[in-house]
């Protein structure tokens, strides 16, 4: 049966007659060529921006006015700030799930998406991290969070989540940033020996650090990267736990519960590979990758899309159920006054039908080839999970266990402003990583073509998982 | 021996390009057999068995990766328990003092930090990276050993080379060309 399926989908990761020259080209034409991004990236990057010029402009006000230009106040002392971190960093869990648990787990598939994958987990970390430190209302003081010896003798306080916060989200960032780098290096080698232009030998050549491609230099790179990977794992998956931790250590209705954790990491990478679709979809149609991200990628990433969305959905039901059957009132009063029915209502159906009923239709073969149907499901998701992290942010502060609390959130004006300018500065840099480095991890995919020896069978064994 | 690089013009030594990774494997086996030990193979992508091949084993980069993890954990706890139990006491919510189980996530996050910095600065520093000039790349069609080309070069400075049958065990195994290579 699922051979017969298998044939109708165009099953090679790497597809036409291609030799080890022609996967170069195809990658590195995007750098090499500059004059191959027309119009489309002018203004996609124009719109990127503008949008961090609003970004800026935010900032700025936000500095000089104080936090109050937000909608946040007691009792939702938590707003969009919050929101669009988690949101944020949730979408770069996606990249580290790509490269290192599908390397550990020897998903060879993965070489062809991992390298932009990397690319907007780092992005997305970047926009993440800018809200926890502007929330602190004094970013200049930001530092106050690392423990150093200071003359009011005081230390971070380690027993609170926002502080293995602060130590998860900046390794996250670190940890990604170093394996991102190293991974470009042989790729950054194979640009200086392809560039005939000074600027590019000299820039590619210094960031290769001279790598010659030496046998004993790849056999200590491959038991570093192999250790990254397995160092990476790990972290990931602690850094969406800690997160929810900031939720689930308190008493608040709603984030009290032990499934935080894991169901915080699915719905993670569940955004981030929607966000990956999102952006590999075009990147592969307009700039002739379907070769390196065929279908069959995009058909294994739609089904790891509906297996976390599954788990993200069994994550709603069973809050739900235990608002119920803890006995709590205030956890039931919260799920049928502010969730089912009330003011907020609409945002969390809205959410149910986006993360919940939308994905479903994966289950169907065809619409996991369907590319407009893939990329209106993603933006649902994405959007999905935006609301997820509204649903539990606001609607919980707002609904408490005191008379007081009972005052609604609104965003306000610069809460927006700013929002829709870290999806700008994500454009950004998306696209000064599209057009200057290599979106696709050209050792990688050679290595993969090299095991493939261009015949079916290999290919079926590299699969074998699937 | 160290090269006299007062001498510009020396022999660095001699180097096989090939088409395919297998041959270079072959090569690379036959050379090892004949005995010769300053080698080393150059190619776009990691091969697996190449090492073996060679006779190359260097296992310094896990053990550092272990060592720096035991200090990372070691580090970030004893900050931890430093700041929270000596230099500043306070009691929260009646928790004990040295609060293990809140201390885990700090702790855990400096492993993985001090583990993956000694893993990629480890990897250069074994590997002698960064490191902008190499005589092997004055070898000939050396660029494409980032692209399509896999490439075995034995040194001058190998105790019994040959420039001969270094010569007719390339050849052999499938060499396209093999060339002198100078410092």
């Amino acid at each position: 049966m699922a051979k017969v399926q298998d044939r109708k989908l165009n099953d090679l990761l790497i597809t036409g007659d291609q030799t080890y020259t022609s996967i170069d080209s195809s990658v590195d034409r995007l750098i090499l060529n500059q004059k191959l991004h027309g119009k489309g990236w002018n203004i996609l990057f124009l719109i990127g921006i503008s949008l961090t010029g609003l970004l800026g402009v935010s900032i700025f006000w936000l500095l000089y006015q104080g936090i109050g230009i937000w909608g946040n106040n007691v009792p939702s002392a938590w707003g969009f700030d919050i929101i669009n971190f988690v949101w944020w960093i949730g979408i770069g869990h996606a990249g580290t799930l790509i490269s290192a648990i599908l390397l550990l787990m020897r998903q060879q598939w993965r070489n062809s998406i991992n390298r932009f994958a990397e690319a907007m987990t780092i992005f997305a970390v970047m926009c993440a991290g800018l809200y926890p430190i502007l929330h602190t209302g004094r970013p200049w003081n930001a530092y106050w969070l690392f423990p150093y010896p200071n003359i009011l003798a005081m230390w971070p306080q380690f027993r609170s989540p926002l502080m293995w916060d602060v130590a998860a989200v900046s390794t996250y960032f670190s940890v990604s940033a170093v394996f991102w780098f190293v991974g470009l290096i042989p790729d950054f080698a194979t640009l200086r020996d392809k560039s005939t232009n000074k600027y590019g030998k000299v820039i590619f050549g210094t960031l290769a650090m001279g790598w010659r491609g030496s046998n004993q230099h790849w056999h200590r790179y491959e038991q570093m990267y192999l250790l990254l990977a397995g160092l990476s794992t790990p972290l990931v998956l602690s850094v969406h736990s800690i997160v929810s931790f900031d939720f689930a250590i308190s008493i608040v209705p709603g984030w009290n519960v032990t499934v935080f954790p894991p169901y915080f990491v699915a719905g993670a990478v569940f955004a981030g590979f929607a966000m990956v679709m999102t952006w590999g979809l075009p990147l592969r149609k307009f700039y002739n990758l379907k070769h390196l991200i065929t279908d069959r990628h995009i058909d294994w990433m739609c089904k790891i899309t509906l297996a976390t969305g599954l788990i993200v959905f069994y994550g709603y039901l069973l809050e739900i159920f235990y608002s119920w059957y803890s006995g709590n009132f205030y956890e039931f009063k919260l799920l049928m006054k502010t969730r089912f029915t009330g003011i907020y209502a609409p945002m969390y159906w809205l959410l149910i039908f986006c993360n919940g009923i939308a994905p479903q239709i994966f289950w169907v073969p065809k619409y996991r080839r369907h590319e407009p149907t893939i990329i209106v499901v993603c933006f649902l998701i994405s959007v999905g999970m935006w609301l997820e992290r509204f649903v539990i942010i606001p609607m919980s502060l707002t609904n408490n266990y005191l008379p007081s609390s009972d005052k609604p959130y609104y965003p306000s004006f610069w809460d927006v402003a700013m929002f829709t300018g870290t999806i700008g500065l994500f454009i950004t840099l998306m696209m000064l990583f599209i057009r200057f480095l290599p979106v696709i991890n050209i050792f990688e995919v050679k290595d993969l073509f090299y095991k493939m020896g261009g015949k079916k069978e290999i290919v079926e064994e590299v699969g074998a998982n699937s | 021996m160290a090269h006299d690089w007062s001498d510009p013009s020396g022999l660095w030594g001699l180097v096989g390009e090939f088409e395919k990774p297998e041959d270079l494997m072959k090569a690379a086996e036959a050379a090892k057999h004949k005995g010769f030990r300053k080698m080393d193979a150059y190619s776009p992508f990691p091969i697996h068995g190449l090492s073996e091949a060679i006779g190359f084993r260097d296992n310094r980069v896990p053990w550092t990766v272990f060592i720096f993890g035991l200090i990372g954990v070691t580090c970030g706890y004893s900050l931890e328990y430093y700041t929270a139990v000596i230099d500043y006491p306070m009691n929260v919510g009646g928790r004990p003092l040295n609060s293990v189980p809140a201390f885990i996530p700090v702790a855990y996050e400096a492993t993985i930090l001090c583990a993956a910095f000694s893993a990629a600065i480890g990897m250069f520093v074994y590997n002698k990276l960064p490191k902008p000039y190499h005589p092997i790349f004055n070898a000939k069609n050396f660029e494409r050993a980032t692209q399509d080309r896999f490439f075995l070069a034995v040194e001058a400075e190998d105790p019994v080379y040959d420039a001969k049958v270094i010569e007719k065990v390339m050849k052999d195994n499938g060499a396209v060309e093999v060339s002198e290579c100078d410092y």
